[in-house]
C-alpha cells in the first residue's frame, strides 16, 4: 500500500446492510435472551413473595402469588443477626477499600513519579503478587492469624487485603497520564510529596480511583472463601457466609420463600450501587479488563 | 496493640516530616542572603533527593510489609508445610519429604478432582465466550435501549454468588424448580441435577455462565469497537458476504480479546469455589470435587495442613504452567493489528 487514509474511527455501532424484518427480528432476539437472563431473578423475588409453603411448592408453578407476603422479608430479616451481618459487610467492605485505596495512591505515586535505583524491581515484586492465587496462601495466613490470636476478629478479614497490587497497577497507569509539567511546577512552589498526590495526581485520576473502589468494593462484599475460613462465630459472619449459613438452620432448609427473601436482601445493597454506578462499573472492568 | 497504635504513629508522624520539599523561592531567598555561594543550591538538590528516597521508602513501607507476610512468607511457609505432616495443633511439624505428593499422586480421588476442576473450567470457560461473543455481535447491532440490555445482561456478574447459588438450588429443584419446569414445557423430563452424578457438574457450568456471560460480552464489545469500520466496508465492498466477514475479519481482529478471556476466565474457574461449597459440597459421591474445595476439605474438616498445603501448591504450579503455555501457543493465532 502506497498511502494509508487515516480516518478517525466513530464509537458508532457498526451499520450493516439491513433489511426491513431484520431489525424486529434482532430486538425480538434481544428481548428473548435478556428475559432469560431477568428469569432467574424474577423467579427470587416471585417465590420470595408467596405466602406459604403450598404456594412455594405448587406444580406447574403460578408466577403471580396470591397475596404479596412482604413479610416473609420480615421473618427473614429476625431469623438471623441480619443487622449484624449488614454491618459486618459493610463495615468490613468499606475498610477494606478505603486502605485499598490509600495504599494504592500511595504505591502507585512511588512508582510513577519517584525515581531510584531498584524501582522497577521493586514494582515486579508487587505486580508477582497479581499471579499468586490465594488458596496457596490460605493456609500459612490462617496459621500466621491464629498465632497473631487474630482469628474469628475484624483483623483477619481487613488486614490481609488491605494492600492491592492490582489497585497499585492501575492507579499508577492513570497517574502516569498526568502531566509532569503540573507536578513540577508544584515541587518549584515547594509543595511536598504528599500535597503534590493530594492535590494534584488524585484530583486528576478520580474516574479511575472511583472505579478501582467499586470493584474492590463488589469483591469483598461477595467474598464467602475467606470469611468463611477466617471466622468461626455468628456475630463475625457478612452477608455471603450468614445467609449459607442460615439455610443449615431451621428457618432456611426448605422454606424457600423465606430463604429467597433473604437473598434479596443480601443481593439488593450490592445490585442497587451497580445500578447507581454502572457507568464507572462497565468502563472499569472494558478498560482494564481485569479481576483480581 | 499499644506498640501498634505507636508505630501507626510514628509511621504517619515520618510521613508529613519525610516528604516536604524546601520550595525553590525559599531557596533562592537563601542564596540572595548568603551572596553568590553555589553550595546552597547543590544543598538543595541533594536534600531533594534525600526526601525523595524517604519518601518512597514511607509511601511503599506499609504494602511491602503486608505482600511480605500475607504473600510471600505465606507462600514460602506453604512451600514448606507441603513437605511436612502437620495437623495445626501439635507442637511439632514432622518433615515427611516428597510423601504429600506421592500420596496425591497415587491417590484415585486427586484425579477425580483434576479431572472436575478441568471439565468445569473448560466446560464454563467455552460456553461463556461463545454465548459472550453472540451477545456482543447482537448488541452491537444499532438497536433501541442498548445500553439498558447491555446493563441488564451484565448485572449477575456483580452478585453475590453464595446468594446467588441458593437461588440455583431452587431453580434445579428437580421437582418444583424453575428448569424442570421450562424443559416440561418442551415435553422433556428433566434430571435430578443437583443430586445426580452426571447432572450435577453440568448445572454448575449453567449457572456460572449465567453469570459471567454479561462480563464476556461487556469485553467483547470493548474489542468490536475498536475494529476500524473500513475493514468491514472494505470487505463488503470486495463481495464477502456476511459469513465471511465475520470468520476472516471480525474474528481475527477480535483474538487478542479471546485471548485475554481465555486466560483470565481459565484461572477464575480453577478457583471455582463459593458454587460448589453452597450447591452440592462437592457431591454427590465426588462428582463436583473441585481443586479448591478438596483444598479447604483437607485443611479445615480434615486438619491436614501438609497435604492441603501440598494440594493447593500443584493448584498453584499448574495454573503457571498453564498460562505460560497459552502464551506461548498464542503466538500462533493471535493477530495483533
Amino acid at each position: 500500500m502506497a498511502t494509508t487514509v487515516v480516518r478517525p474511527h466513530t464509537r458508532r455501532p457498526m451499520q450493516t446492510m439491513q433489511n426491513r424484518w431484520e431489525r424486529p427480528l434482532l430486538v425480538l432476539l434481544v428481548v428473548i435472551v435478556s428475559a432469560v437472563i431477568a428469569l432467574p431473578f424474577a423467579w427470587m423475588i416471585v417465590t420470595s413473595l408467596k405466602p406459604d409453603l403450598r404456594e412455594v411448592y405448587i406444580y406447574p408453578p403460578r408466577w403471580i402469588p396470591s397475596t404479596l407476603a412482604w413479610w416473609n422479608y420480615v421473618i427473614a430479616w429476625n431469623s438471623a443477626p441480619f443487622e449484624r451481618y449488614l454491618f459486618n459487610s459493610v463495615f468490613v467492605a468499606g475498610s477494606v477499600t478505603a486502605l485499598q485505596i490509600i495504599n494504592g495512591c500511595l504505591c502507585a505515586y512511588v512508582f510513577s513519579r519517584i525515581h531510584f535505583p531498584g524501582r522497577d524491581a521493586l514494582f515486579l515484586i508487587f505486580l508477582a503478587v497479581l499471579m499468586i492465587p490465594s488458596q496457596v496462601t490460605v493456609v500459612p495466613v490462617y496459621i500466621i492469624l491464629s498465632r497473631l490470636d487474630w482469628l474469628n476478629t475484624y483483623w483477619a478479614l481487613i488486614l490481609p487485603f488491605a494492600a492491592t497490587a492490582f489497585g497499585t497497577f492501575l492507579i499508577r497507569q492513570s497517574f502516569l497520564s498526568v502531566p509532569d509539567d503540573l507536578a513540577d511546577a508544584a515541587v518549584i512552589d515547594g509543595a511536598s510529596h504528599l500535597q503534590i498526590l493530594r492535590h494534584v495526581m488524585i484530583p486528576l485520576s478520580k474516574p479511575m480511583i472511583i472505579t478501582f473502589a467499586l470493584l474492590s468494593f463488589n469483591w469483598r462484599w461477595n467474598d464467602y472463601f475467606w470469611v468463611l475460613i477466617m471466622t468461626s462465630s455468628d456475630y463475625m459472619r457478612t452477608l455471603p457466609v450468614g445467609i449459607v449459613a442460615m439455610r443449615a438452620g431451621e428457618e432456611g432448609g426448605s422454606n424457600w420463600h423465606i430463604m429467597m427473601a433473604a437473598a434479596v436482601i443480601v443481593i439488593a445493597p450490592i445490585l442497587a450501587l451497580f445500578i447507581l454506578a454502572q457507568r464507572y462499573f462497565i468502563e472499569g472492568i472494558t478498560r482494564t479488563g481485569l479481576k483480581g | 496493640m499499644k506498640l501498634f497504635v505507636l508505630s501507626v504513629y510514628i509511621y504517619l508522624r515520618g510521613v508529613f516530616l519525610a516528604t516536604r520539599h524546601f520550595s525553590l523561592s525559599q531557596q533562592l531567598e537563601r542564596v540572595r542572603r548568603a551572596g553568590p555561594d553555589h553550595r546552597s543550591l547543590y544543598w538543595w538538590y541533594n536534600r531533594r533527593r534525600l526526601t525523595d528516597l524517604m519518601t518512597a521508602f514511607l509511601f511503599l513501607s506499609p504494602s511491602l510489609l503486608l505482600f511480605g507476610v500475607f504473600v510471600y512468607y505465606a507462600l514460602g511457609f506453604n512451600i514448606y508445610l507441603s513437605f511436612t505432616s502437620w495437623n495445626f495443633l501439635s507442637e511439632t511439624k514432622t518433615f515427611i519429604g516428597f510423601a504429600n505428593f506421592e500420596r496425591m499422586f497415587s491417590d484415585q480421588r486427586f484425579w477425580r478432582v483434576v479431572f472436575n476442576t478441568f471439565y468445569y473450567a473448560v466446560g464454563s470457560v467455552t460456553l461463556s465466550l461463545i454465548f459472550g461473543l453472540a451477545l456482543a455481535l447482537l448488541l452491537n447491532c444499532q438497536l433501541p435501549w442498548r445500553g439498558f440490555f447491555r446493563t441488564l445482561i451484565f448485572s449477575p456478574y456483580v452478585t453475590t454468588i453464595a446468594a446467588i447459588s441458593l437461588l440455583w438450588i431452587w431453580i434445579f429443584d428437580p421437582r418444583y424448580g424453575l428448569i424442570n419446569y421450562v424443559l416440561g414445557l418442551i415435553g422433556i423430563e428433566g434430571p435430578r441435577w443437583l443430586t445426580s452424578t452426571t447432572w450435577a457438574m453440568p448445572a454448575l457450568i449453567i449457572m456460572n455462565v449465567w453469570h459471567t456471560v454479561g462480563y464476556c460480552m461487556v469485553i467483547y464489545l470493548a474489542g468490536l469497537s475498536a475494529i476500524p469500520r473500513d475493514l468491514h466496508e472494505a470487505a463488503a465492498i470486495d463481495g464477502a458476504g456476511r459469513w465471511a466477514i465475520f470468520r476472516y475479519v471480525t474474528l481475527p481482529l477480535l483474538s487478542p480479546t479471546t485471548f485475554f478471556l481465555v486466560v483470565t476466565s481459565l484461572i477464575g474457574a480453577l478457583q471455582v469455589f463459593d458454587s460448589v461449597a453452597v450447591m452440592t459440597r462437592g457431591g454427590p459421591v465426588d462428582a463436583t470435587k473441585v481443586f479448591n474445595y478438596y483444598i479447604y476439605e483437607q485443611a479445615f474438616a480434615f486438619f491436614r495442613a501438609g497435604y492441603a498445603a501440598a494440594v493447593a501448591l500443584v493448584l498453584f504450579i499448574m495454573i503457571l504452567a498453564l498460562t505460560a503455555i497459552q502464551i506461548h501457543l498464542s503466538r500462533r493465532w493471535v493477530h495483533y493489528q
